[in-house]
């Protein structure tokens, strides 16, 4: 029985639209609250996927884009600039920051890649711990007497969590709809040559580095675009939201959902960040001390017996199982 | 002054250098980064810990022989522990693609922060006071017993590897499994033995640091090794990477480098240093200063 795709997809749509208003009109702020974080690191998830799924370049210093959008939207959000302004601004910075740091370190061979990628997020964490005159330290911002613009649309003023839900959500099938395009271009599928065998890719006429630094600044501005929007929902920001460890907690999401597969990291952040909200509640603070624990354990194993990720991206699936050779 | 800061950098230096020979023997052997190196760092560090309270010093005569048996025991203890995380998260994935070694070891290293932050304690615990330290004035330069063991210990273990990896036939076995798998096979070594053998040293230097560590800064915490692990990481890198004299070098300059900036830069930038170090010779000297030219395999 063959459905319609296009149904499907208006089917979830609207699911997306009228679950968050019944949650709301039940009263159930906690799930609403929960549905934008997993909202926003689906932004994050689906865009790193373009770097580490797609292109195959681990990069474990994610969060120091995710850092620089948000920081950039605050300092100029506190200046009284409309999101409207401060998000192309923001996304620009991201965008660029990501491409000097990209243009010399793409030549880097996988495993040094992720190492330079670990100590520039780190690098980025430790400035914004330090540069007070910017920053105002691990004191985070926005300063005492300041305060973060409100987001307004025409008459609409985003200020609780459902309203910014719909704004998450409209960013994410954004973020979604690019990053699926991208796949099935001549981009994408350059990417998963260089992923599968660079050399090949450069013979085939792949201008390799060119289609990396590409794919390396795009999933860096969807990292600047989660920062932006999650500065202005919350409202607060401070160097400890990006420490190394958010980084990895993004890739192992990727990990175990499935790299290279939109459907797979939006499953790996319901997994490691919407379960464990949900079930904070009934399960108590012991759970949630348990979850890391429980996640560098599925991750291993994932990684050994399933290293295509619980729901696998075809492409990447052939590839890791014709290869017995060797 | 300078001479004082000097011995600090030498001091750290010496940490750094017996943990990065950790990195640098596995990366020799199977071309990875051991990122959960550092969590055997950790876990040496509180084996060191719990040895240290709970066995009592009979006697201050027997004080030596007292560490000796701290060192062995944890050195030990560490050792084995890396050598079970290679067996079961390293191994099934000896063929696989270069990244998935790494994500392992990264879940491995999320496995056992977490593991002792919840089973031991997620405060940072202060380390027991055993050896009493005695201040010395050579020259004009404030220098105490600890600085001078550590050092000390650390050349001894370097030159006791040195000797072990170039004189017997079992570091002969381990350099030729690192020049090549296969043919080390065909010649009759057993390559999984070495392996095993090669993170059980490697371990176990990474748990006696993790001892010495404890000893120098007076406490440790769960996440202690992340820090020290990177710069160790950039130590070995710095001095090429899968090269044990330039392992050595590269840590005595990193904790020079690195004291030196904290003391006439600002202390606030001297991790941030360290990284830039590391980036900038992964940029544009990959091979480090001791590291061979190596034309990738294809």
């Amino acid at each position: 029985m063959k459905i319609n795709r296009p149904i499907i997809w208006i089917i979830i749509l609207l699911l997306l639209i009228i679950l968050p208003l019944i949650g709301y009109n039940c009263g159930n702020y906690y799930a609403i609250h929960v549905a934008g974080l997993v909202g926003i690191y689906c932004i994050l998830c689906v865009g790193l996927n373009i770097t580490v799924g797609y292109t195959g370049l681990l990069d474990l210093g994610f969060m120091a884009f995710y850092a620089l959008g948000a920081y950039t939207a605050a300092l100029l959000s506190i200046k009284g600039i409309s999101f409207w302004i401060t998000l192309p601004l923001s996304l620009f910075l991201g965008g660029f920051i990501r491409y000097l740091v990209g243009a010399p370190v793409l030549r880097l061979r996988g495993d040094y890649l992720a190492i330079v990628t670990l100590a520039f997020g780190e690098i980025v964490r430790l400035i914004a711990n330090n540069f007070d005159w910017l920053t105002n330290g691990p004191k985070g911002l926005p300063r005492v007497g300041e305060k973060i613009a409100q987001i307004r649309l025409f008459s609409l003023v985003f200020k609780d969590d459902l309203l910014f839900l719909y704004l998450i959500l409209f960013f994410l099938i954004g973020t979604i709809i690019i990053s699926y395009r991208l796949e099935h271009s001549r981009i994408g599928r350059a990417l998963v040559a260089i992923r599968e065998d660079e050399l090949a890719a450069k013979l085939s006429g792949i201008d390799v580095l060119q289609i990396k630094l590409v794919a390396f600044v795009l999933s860096g501005m969807f990292g600047a675009l989660a920062g932006a929007i999650y500065v202005h929902w919350i409202g607060f920001i401070s160097p400890e939201m990006f420490t190394f460890w958010e980084s990895v907690l993004l890739v192992s999401m990727l990990v175990i959902g499935g790299m290279g597969n939109i459907a797979g990291a939006i499953l790996g952040v319901f997994l490691l960040v919407g379960i464990p909200e949900i079930l904070r509640p009934v399960l108590g603070t012991k759970f949630v001390d348990y979850r890391m624990l429980i996640f560098g354990m599925i991750m291993i194993v994932v990684i050994i017996f399933r290293p295509e990720g619980i729901l696998r991206s075809k492409r990447r699936a052939l590839e890791l199982h014709t290869k017995e050779k060797e | 002054m300078f001479i004082e800061q000097l011995v600090n950098g030498l001091t750290l230096g010496s940490i750094y250098a017996l943990f990065a020979l950790g990195y640098t023997m596995v990366y020799g052997i199977l071309l990875m980064i051991n990122f959960a190196h550092s969590e055997i760092f950790m876990v040496g560090a509180y084996f060191g810990f719990w040895l240290l309270s709970c066995l009592p010093v009979f006697s201050p005569q027997f004080l030596p022989a007292y560490f000796l048996i701290i060192f062995i025991l944890s050195m030990f203890g560490a050792g084995l522990l890396a050598v079970l995380v290679e067996r079961f998260s390293y191994k099934p994935l000896r063929h696989a693609s270069r990244l998935a070694p790494l994500i392992s070891a990264i879940g491995v290293s999320i496995f056992l922060q977490n593991l002792v932050m919840l089973t031991v304690s997620a405060q940072s615990q202060p380390y027991p006071e055993k050896l009493s330290i005695r201040q010395f004035h050579l020259f004009g330069v404030q220098i105490n017993s600890l600085q001078i063991f550590i050092f000390g210990l650390a050349i001894l273990l370097m030159i006791i590897l040195k000797i072990f990896i170039s004189r017997t036939k079992l570091g002969k076995a381990m350099r030729a499994v690192a020049e090549n798998h296969t043919v080390a096979q065909l010649m009759g070594i057993n390559v999984n033995t070495v392996i095993s053998l090669v993170f059980l040293i490697g371990g176990g230097l990474g748990g006696i640091t993790g001892v010495l560590n404890g000893l120098y800064y007076g406490s440790i915490k769960y996440n202690m090794g992340f820090l020290p692990g990177i710069k160790a990481f950039t130590a070995a890198v710095l001095g090429g990477i899968g090269n044990i004299k330039g392992a050595m070098f590269g840590g005595f300059i990193l904790g020079i480098v690195e004291v030196l900036a904290a003391g006439y830069i600002s202390s606030i930038y001297k991790d941030v240093i360290a990284f830039v170090i590391l980036i900038l010779v992964l940029l544009f000297k990959p091979t480090g200063i001791f590291g061979e030219e190596v034309t990738e395999k294809i």
